[in-house]
């Protein structure tokens, strides 16, 4: 007989309600477990406050400074989209991400929104659930490589050994470049970006691959930039977009309409500064972006002022790049306004 | 080595000649000849090493305290560069201490993940004492996490809310250790006692969860934890990347925790067992009473050195971006000022991580002495 | 069930009782926890997968391993077979589980060697020796493999650049570019002459074993070594001569970037190596240790009061006792190297995690990806358990 060996049995299911009434301890007491329904806009307005994916420290484009606020140009997206719902620029809560989790922590609710440099291409659009609302950035990828050594052009890399950040557009680019070009290279995959910048500096690699306007944020953050040159090819269409997940119709409309109206407030004039003053202005367009009539902020669930809101704790596409970007080195190139001969394009306000 | 091996040659010794006194086998000369210089390959060997030795010791000293630099005025990291390697740039832990030790904690709260560290400490000096292996101990830990908990929040008494994805550094590295071994020990016992069962069904659960989380590295579970855990869930509720590594690390203590839990359970002798069986007892008064708390102190050295283990394993969690001590020291030379000095920076988290694993270490050796001493009466 | 009790005499074992649904009968409790568990663990598994299966398709995520036979563009720094970035996925992962195993099989045999050494180290009556080794156990032990890997990575980089490469004997350079060796050349006659060599060592082996058996017969010791000699060394010898011993060295030069020719050992492997070994062989000193120490002290008197000279008294007499103690601890470290070498993804060696973890970021199939490495490594690790069992079971004590 086996007196006691079946009540053994009881050994396990506790092991196993322990198991479950572990995770569900984890899961109840987190005040982070929100309940987000189907609809990000409503939650986010419920939540009252944004949560946006940002790089994990890029210069320029998102990165803390010594008080652990985010400063940069994706940075400044997130508080232009939280000024549009809530009319406060500062309703937002910075999540980093790596290149990585990004579409794991979209698609998962973790964050609202991605203003993280990434790159729009079919496959992501379609097969990663989520959709790209607007580019707020158009990049091509460079090389950087170190003055010394006297490149004047990418294909002169011949044997180079080339940094890399892996499962990233970058690095598909770089094979396809140097597949039609004829140029054998020695990758270095590092997944995090500022390991990968030290590689680079230390020099293990001859060369640094990445959108132009990362190129330009690590040459302007080493002490001394003039030691590294950027080489004139640019090998790639690099649109860099804003993310929203799949099938969020009405969100996506305020995230892509936040970009479209940074784009005309540049247009018109509109500026952090006469926003206020602008409202008397006579032109039919303005009157409609400030809001003055027309109505288009209900249209998109906003409120009627919510433009100057966002211009109030922005600024205009222009203020927004001269404050974060400029400084880094970063010109307008293709990110002027069409009439400037660029590829920034908004749809008119009507 | 040779000197593994008995020496053999006493027997080809002459008997006629005239012996000499034997050497001195007391006192210094007597300890050197013995230990250092008992042959003439020891004696090279012994030459050989101690040059190597104080070769590399002189170099060490002189690249990490004579040649060092240990301060620099704000972040003109010149001096250090300078050296060219001939000397240490101590001034990079000068200088980012605070940063290593808590991460991006706000900077004027730091006495809180400060008074937390030491609670921690505390805690284990505790339970490391035997006066105080008592049922109570249980409520400390529940105490003492409790009120770390509270501290590194905040949110209540005064203090302002910090979100986990400020915490960083030391604490965090002793949060994922501490908190794994408190969750993951009751499942180990439990899965180590379902994997004696005599249900099949039980068996082959418990049996499963250990052989599959111990054949697979953890870095695999973590990988798991911060992207494929959040398709797990029910659309809309998300957990902490911190909670869900976390998690990770619980289940994977749980497997190894509950093979050591197996092991004493099967170091017990049948007679227990049966005796326990031959009183009537029930399954879980015969467990309670009677098996566990033979079992768990039998198993309590190896129980510290798997804790040992997954006190370094929580650094993992570096590849998935969390901000522990060794992320910490990692983020901290990737300012450009203060890029290239890695090097004194691993040394000095080193020396953190040593600190702690040799504490326990020799208080597990030395537990270990002393329950073989009484198994040996 | 109850048929089985008709008649108790034919058999010795106690009467079963007829199976009663009551709740005092523990068999009945037995089947009752046994249904709930699995029913419970069987909702749960649902829970989670049906919230899978959701939010698959409410995000619209692919799924299937329909991606591995699409192109997988990423480049890979090194490879044991032929690899370009227009090659699929499968052929990307295979070349990340080959590094894999490449790390884990030299980690293996180096930590074994060093762990051995150190192990005996400890055991020394030299003095300095034995504390030398005591500290490098101690310290290596009690630091992080990862903290190790990084400092590694660390004091690798800081090499100077390959125009100012360090030079130790001439034709080898080290830089932050890696340790540059001359190489042969590889041709088909080397092929041929690993092969005999290969020929020779299990040709040595049969003898060995058929040696052995004579032996028991007669009691003749028989040499193995002028049979190894012959067998592994003069064989292959042999067939090189044969196809005119070819003999053309590639050595390395600076052009343009890099060295070319010659072969390459990476700062990513090297450091990655170096980490996994020495970490590993702190543990396996300690393993190799406790082995000599169970073997009792009488087994060495015995063995020399027999008349067996020192190495006999080792080979014959202690390591195969304490072999017994040392193959169960030392598998499970044989396990743990392979485990850990995952971590090469921290240092940008591009092994199967570093690499299906790029494929799942590139084509977002997260439970695919994963999918993929642990499947990998229950495959190692089980193939690994299997074959130290194997040669455990050999090694036993065969006790009448």
């Amino acid at each position: 007989m086996q007196p006691c060996g079946l009540s053994l049995a009881r050994a396990c299911v506790q092991t196993l309600g322990a198991a479950v009434l572990g995770l569900g301890l984890t899961l109840t007491p987190s005040a982070r477990a929100q309940q987000t329904p189907a609809n990000t806009l409503d939650a986010v307005k419920a939540r009252g406050q944004l949560v946006c994916g940002v790089n994990t420290g890029l210069a320029g484009f998102a990165q803390p400074d010594s008080q652990g606020v985010w400063r940069g140009f994706d940075a400044e997206y997130c508080r232009a989209i939280a000024a549009a719902l809530f009319g406060d620029g500062n309703k937002v809560r910075f999540v980093p991400t790596t290149a990585q989790v990004r579409f794991t922590a979209l698609q998962s609710g973790e964050v609202d929104v991605l203003s993280r440099n990434t790159t729009w291409t079919l496959s992501r659009d379609t097969s990663l659930g989520l959709d790209f609302a607007a580019t707020n950035f158009y990049d091509g990828q460079g090389f950087m490589v170190k003055t010394s050594l006297g490149l004047k052009s990418a294909k002169e890399l011949e044997g180079a050994t080339i940094c890399v950040q892996p499962g990233t557009t970058t690095e598909q680019n770089l094979s396809d470049w140097a597949r039609a070009n004829k140029v054998r290279f020695t990758p270095v995959v590092i997944e995090r970006l500022e390991e990968l910048t030290s590689a680079y500096v230390s020099g293990r690699c001859d060369a640094y691959t990445t959108d132009v306007s990362g190129l330009a944020a690590v040459r302007s953050a080493q002490p001394k930039p003039e030691d590294h040159s950027i080489l004139p090819e640019v090998i790639s269409k690099e649109p860099l977009a804003l993310g929203v997940r799949q099938g969020d119709a009405r969100f996506a409309d305020i995230v892509r309409w936040t970009h479209f109206l940074l784009l005309s407030a540049e247009e018109f004039g509109i500026t952090q500064a006469n926003v206020d003053k602008m409202g008397n202005d006579p032109r039919p367009e303005v009157q409609r972006i400030l809001g003055k009539n027309g109505g288009l902020g209900p249209m998109l669930g906003l409120s009627e002022d919510w433009a100057v809101k966002v211009i109030k704790a922005v600024g205009n596409y222009a203020e927004l790049f001269d404050r974060t970007l400029t400084p880094i080195g970063i010109k307008r190139g293709p990110n002027a306004l069409w009439n400037n001969g660029g590829l920034q394009f908004s749809p008119p306000f009507r | 080595m040779s000197d593994l091996t008995l020496e053999t040659s006493v027997a080809k010794v002459p008997e006629a000649a005239p012996r000499s006194p034997p050497a001195s086998q007391i006192g210094l000369v007597g300890w050197l000849r013995t230990n250092l210089f008992s042959s003439w390959l020891n004696s090279a060997v012994t030459l050989l090493v101690a040059y190597l030795v104080i070769r590399w010791l002189i170099g060490f000293v002189e690249w990490g305290i004579v040649n060092a630099v240990w301060s620099v005025p704000n972040n003109q990291t010149q001096a250090c560069r300078d050296l060219k390697g001939i000397g240490a740039c101590w001034a990079v832990v000068t200088e980012k201490h605070r940063f290593i030790l808590f991460g991006t904690y706000p900077y004027e709260e730091h006495w809180r993940p400060a008074l937390c560290i030491l609670l921690f400490v505390g805690l284990y000096v505790v339970s490391a004492m035997r006066r105080f292996w008592r049922k109570e101990l249980a409520l400390v830990w529940i105490a003492v996490l409790a009120a770390i908990g509270v501290l590194m929040w905040g949110g209540v008494l005064g203090l302002s809310y910090v979100p986990q994805e400020r915490w960083g550094g030391l604490v965090i590295t002793l949060i994922l250790a501490t908190f794994g071994l408190a969750f993951a020990f009751p499942l180990a016992i439990l899965v180590a006692l379902g994997r004696r069962s005599r249900l099949p069904a039980i068996k082959a659960i418990c049996v499963l969860y250990v052989e599959l989380i111990r054949g697979v590295p953890l870095i695999s579970l973590l990988f798991m934890a911060s992207v494929m855990f959040p398709l797990f869930l029910p659309e809309g509720m998300n957990i902490d990347k911190l909670l869900r590594a976390q998690i990770a690390i619980i289940l994977f203590a749980g497997a190894y925790l509950a093979e050591v839990v197996r092991g004493g359970l099967q170091a017990l002798s049948k007679g227990q067992y049966e005796a326990a069986d031959a009183l009537g007892l029930s399954y879980w008064k015969k467990t309670g009473l009677i098996i566990l708390p033979q079992a768990l102190r039998l198993v309590i050295p190896p129980l510290v050195n798997t804790f040992i283990g997954f006190f370094k394993d929580t650094s993992l969690v570096l590849i998935i971006g969390i901000f522990d001590l060794l992320t910490a020291g990692k983020t901290a030379i990737i300012e450009p000022a203060w890029q290239g000095f890695g090097v004194e920076v691993y040394l000095t988290v080193g020396a953190i991580y040593f600190v702690f694993c040799f504490a326990m270490s020799k208080y597990s050796q030395r537990l270990e002495a002393e329950f073989n001493r009484h198994r040996r009466r | 069930m109850s048929q089985s009790t008709t008649d108790p005499r034919a058999f010795r074992a106690p009467p079963r009782r007829p199976l009663r649904l009551s709740w005092s009968d523990e068999r009945v409790r037995g089947i009752v926890w046994q249904v709930l568990v699995v029913g419970l663990l069987g909702a749960v598994v649902w829970w989670l997968w049906s919230n899978t299966v959701h939010n698959l398709e409410v995000r619209r995520i692919a799924t299937g391993f329909g991606f591995l036979r699409r192109e997988a563009g990423l480049p890979i720094a090194e490879s044991l077979i032929e690899y370009n970035p227009t090659d699929t996925y499968l052929r990307a992962l295979t070349v990340g589980l080959l590094n894999t195993l490449k790390v884990a099989v030299v980690g293996i045999v180096l930590a074994t060697l060093i762990g051995t050494l150190v192990g005996i180290a400890r055991l020394s009556r030299n003095w300095l020796l034995a504390r030398l080794a005591a500290i490098y156990v101690e310290v290596i032990r009690d630091l992080p493999l990862l903290l190790q890997l990084l400092f590694w990575y660390a004091i690798l980089q800081g090499l100077p650049g390959p125009r100012q490469a360090m030079q130790p004997v001439a034709g080898i350079f080290l830089s932050n570019r890696g340790l540059k060796m001359p190489w042969v050349e590889w041709q088909d006659a080397h092929s041929f002459a690993l092969l005999a060599f290969v020929l020779g060592a299990v040709g040595t082996w049969l003898y060995r074993r058929a040696a052995l058996q004579k032996q028991m017969q007669d009691g003749q010791p028989r040499r193995l070594w002028p049979v190894a000699l012959g067998a592994m060394v003069a064989l292959p010898l042999a067939v090189w001569a044969a196809f005119g011993a070819p003999w053309t060295i590639d050595w390395p030069e600076l052009r343009g970037f890099n060295f070319r020719g010659g072969m390459t050992i990476s700062p990513e492997y090297f450091a990655l190596l170096l980490g996994l070994t020495l970490y590993t062989a702190g543990f396996i000193a300690e393993i190799v240790r406790a082995g000599i120490l169970a073997v009792p002290q009488g087994q060495w008197e015995a063995a020399q009061a027999l008349g067996l000279h020192p190495g006999q008294v080792l080979n014959r007499i202690v390591l195969p006792q304490a072999l017994r103690v040392i193959i169960p601890p030392m598998t499970s470290q044989y396990l743990n190297i392979t485990k850990n070498s995952s971590l090469a993804v921290a240092i940008g060696y591009q092994d199967i995690v570093s690499i299906a973890n790029t494929t799942l970021n590139q084509t977002g199939q997260a439970i695919e990806g994963i999918a993929i490495i642990m499947l990998v490594y229950l495959t190692i690790s089980l193939s690994i358990s299997l074959f130290m069992n194997w040669y455990n079971a050999r090694i036993a004590l065969v006790e009448r």
